[in-house]
């Protein structure tokens, strides 16, 4: 991932002062008039989400009790799986982020909502919502960049450990929710010597009940209600929190991973106007394109753009504005990146594998790519994206 | 000896939801519970529109089922009603209506729509019977006492006649002597205006009906003229700031303040001006700030530990509950207010005084 500041074609070069502050008087524009239009459906709508979400949960964890069949076992696995994505998606990742604190309804609340993941919400909105939000793909402070075990940045040396990294990135694919919670304690920061270590303590004990909890609720107390049943329901839910932890990490892969996402070098975003977070936050984000299921099951994050701009927006207020959103990209000359999941999740991959060699190894193998050396560096460069490790969305 | 049978049930019980808990978690067993039974008893307090009334033609009456987990109220007192309106949740206090022996259990409420009043507005013209409402017990001081005096005086205006109404549905029979002298802008405006005509009619109480718009307001003089054993009642009051303030200064020059009891309507008036005096609740510090200056940074600037993240509006990192008084939020200047007990969770670092506030930390 070679920052925006450090590469030979500045896709923001363009711009002058004079259109970063319209563009952001523009998007703040934006946001006043919706904003303003939230109101009786919109609460309705994620209300009518969290109850299809805990009846769907209830139904898949009755039809569990007899796992024992194969039919109950595959229908239970299922409902469970999406409830658990719902939960945590479109639900629990919104909530948190306030995107419904204007309804007032202390139950549907970003200081009360506490999520079926083993993060605790407190911690979690803490590394991502002030964090990863507010330093969005700057290298060296966004901690979603790579967070220390993956290399994300072409400046960033290359040691024989990264040949790993596609490996280490599967691997937390499929633990992810224990990822994000070491994530969220900052680990890689305790191994430097760098974090409080009574903060550390304390944190880590909330995890640690947390987890506790939520393993023994999926782990234990469901598969022992289920008498005979008991051992399959284990493995259903099991698979149904793999299932989860592959799909979420696709989808945070997806955000900001895929190539024609840019970054930005650390001191970049010093002094930073609101126009240029902005565009600092259309630049640093990538969209999934598809169907409703699709949005839905993503969080909305499918639109990770416009979560970015307006990152406490009403989740279903996100497919309203994105045609006006797309359109401002176009008027101000930018790229508004956008793809099918598997193709988005195809290249950010691709970003993990590239970047676990070293830089010149397809320069040197790919001599024969006829291209001309000055678009080759191009397509790298654009092509250097941030490892979207745990929790960013 | 072995443990007694309640014994073993409470501990049975206790066990049971010590694994409901477990199955639940995250979330608590209420919370699944509440998708199908939110009235049932040990559930937040809740009621359901049962029907909606009209009795004048901005007014009308709320015929509510409460959870079962409400309590009887004492007539006169109010209940906190949570609405959603646009999606928000809003409070409002309203006087019960109803006696204690509503039929079905019910308790209602006299909304008056007032021009601009978004809950009453919303209750009296877009209120559907099926809604659920968050309901508070029932609370208030404006009351009969036990023993009820044998000759009182009630006087009301507008909407001001709920809280009596209530009262009188519930009790006029075991009073003796009982008089109401109640103002409204035209006949058609009096609410409940048959009933208590019904009462005065059958003796049941001496009512004198003022219609302001053609007789102007009653003034104290008139009053004294109207009930001229006054000094001897003991009096309850509801309606317009101005009128409880002229009534509480008569009686008080009379030497009679303690005979008169006065229920308002009107929350205080907020200053929405420059800025105010900001008071961290919990930490017992008060500030000075202007309507600049983030209470997030009024508040660290006094020392107080505040919860913050981005500073800039977005993460919520920051939001703590405003007990009461007013906020504006700097982005767009919509002000937020808060009456004593709202709680309204508001954002410290893109939120300046607007008024003297309460802040909860
Ligand atoms: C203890 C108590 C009991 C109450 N019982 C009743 C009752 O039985 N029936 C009933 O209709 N109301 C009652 N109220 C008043 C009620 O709680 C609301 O204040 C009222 O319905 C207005 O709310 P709103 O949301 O419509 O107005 P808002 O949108 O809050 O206010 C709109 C505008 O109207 C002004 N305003 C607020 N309240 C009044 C008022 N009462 N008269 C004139 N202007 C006002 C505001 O300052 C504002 O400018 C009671 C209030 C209290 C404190
Ligand atoms: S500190 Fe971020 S919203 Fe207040």
């Amino acid at each position: 991932m070679t920052a925006l500041q450090k590469k030979a074609h500045n896709p923001i070069a363009h711009l002058t002062e004079q259109d970063v502050t319209d563009l952001g008087l523009e998007l703040d524009a934006l946001r006043e008039q919706i904003i303003a239009s939230r109101g009786a459906s919109d609460a309705a709508y994620i209300r009518k989400v969290i109850t299809f979400q805990r009846r769907l949960e209830l139904v898949s964890r009755g039809i569990l009790l007899f796992s024992l069949f194969p039919p109950a076992w595959i229908a239970g696995t299922t409902g469970l799986s999406i409830s658990k994505i719902l939960e945590n998606m479109e639900i629990g990742h919104n909530v948190m982020h306030g995107q419904w604190d204007w309804m007032r309804d202390p139950k549907i609340h970003s200081t009360s909502w506490e999520w079926d993941l083993a993060s605790p919400s407190a911690m979690w909105k803490h590394s991502h919502n002030q964090i990863h939000h507010t330093f969005t793909n700057v290298l060296g402070r966004d901690n979603d960049l790579g967070y220390g075990i993956m290399r994300v940045d072409e400046d960033q040396r290359w040691s024989p450990f990264f040949l790993g990294q596609p490996l280490w990135n599967f691997l937390n694919a499929c633990l992810f929710e224990y990822g994000i919670a070491a994530y969220d304690l900052e680990i890689g920061k305790v191994l430097k010597g760098r974090k409080d270590k009574a903060l550390f303590r304390t944190e880590l004990k909330a995890v640690w009940a947390k987890v506790k909890r939520q393993a023994t609720r999926d782990y234990i107390v469901h598969p022992l209600l289920s008498g005979p049943s008991a051992l399959s329901t284990l493995a259903a839910n099991v698979t149904a929190n793999l299932v989860r932890n592959l799909w979420t990490h696709s989808v945070i892969m997806c955000g900001h991973f895929p190539s024609g996402i840019e970054t930005f070098t650390k001191h970049s975003i010093d002094g930073e106007t609101r126009g240029e977070w902005y565009l600092r936050q259309m630049l640093g984000a990538g969209n999934i394109s598809g169907g409703p299921s699709t949005h839905m099951l993503t969080g909305n994050l499918s639109f990770q753009i416009e979560h970015h701009l307006y990152p406490d927006m009403p989740s279903n207020k996100y497919a309203e504005i994105a045609p006006q959103v797309q359109a401002l990209f176009e008027r101000y000359g930018l790229t508004y990146t956008t793809g099918p999941l598997l193709k988005q999740l195809g290249s950010a991959w691709a970003q993990v594998v590239r970047l676990s060699l070293p830089n010149d190894f397809f320069a040197h193998a790919g001599s024969a790519v006829a291209t001309a050396p000055t678009t080759l560096v191009r397509k790298m460069t654009r092509g250097e994206q941030r490892s979207e490790l745990p929790a960013a969305a | 000896m072995s443990p007694s049978a309640p014994a073993v049930l409470g501990r049975l019980r206790a066990r049971t939801l010590r694994l409901a808990e477990l199955v639940a978690t995250p979330l608590v067993p209420a919370d699944y519970i509440d998708l199908f039974d939110p009235l049932r008893s040990g559930a937040d307090l809740r009621g359901r529109l049962v029907a909606v009334r009209p009795e004048t033609r901005d007014s009308a009456t709320l015929v509510i089922r409460p959870g079962r987990g409400w309590l009887p109220h004492v007539p006169g007192q109010y209940v906190r009603i949570g609405v959603d309106v646009d999606g928000v949740r809003l409070w409002r206090a309203y006087s019960v209506t109803s006696p204690l022996d509503e039929p079905g259990g019910h308790i209602t409420v006299t909304v008056k729509a007032i021009p601009g009043g978004v809950v009453s507005n919303h209750l009296v013209h877009h209120a559907r019977p099926g809604t659920v409402l968050q309901l508070d017990q029932a609370t208030g001081e404006f009351v009969l006492p036990t023993t009820a005096p044998t000759k009182i005086l009630f006087i009301t205006a507008g909407s001001g006649i709920t809280p009596v109404m209530g009262m009188l549905r519930n009790a006029v029979h075991e009073l003796d002597d009982v008089v109401l002298v109640h103002s409204a802008p035209t006949e058609a405006d009096v609410i409940f205006r048959r009933e208590i005509r019904a009462l005065a009619a059958t003796g049941r109480i001496r009512l004198v009906e003022k219609h302001t718009d053609r007789d102007g307001m009653v003034d104290v003089d008139e009053l004294a003229r109207l009930v001229p054993d006054l000094a001897e009642r003991e009096s309850w009051a509801c309606g317009p700031t101005g009128m409880l303030d002229v009534l509480e200064q008569h009686f008080a020059d009379q030497g009679l303040a303690d005979r008169l009891h006065t229920e308002r309507f009107r929350p205080a008036v907020f200053v929405t001006g420059e800025g105010g005096t900001v008071t961290f609740d919990r930490t017992d510090t008060t500030v000075e700030a202007d309507g600049a200056t983030p209470i997030l940074d009024a508040g660290e600037a006094a020392g107080v530990l505040m919860p913050s993240g981005c500073r800039m509006g977005i993460c919520f990192g920051c939001v703590v509950p405003l007990r009461s008084g007013a906020v504006r939020d700097l982005r767009d200047g919509a002000v937020t207010t808060a009456a004593e007990g709202d709680g309204v969770l508001v954002q410290t670092c893109i939120s300046a005084a607007a008024g003297p506030c309460h802040i909860d930390v």
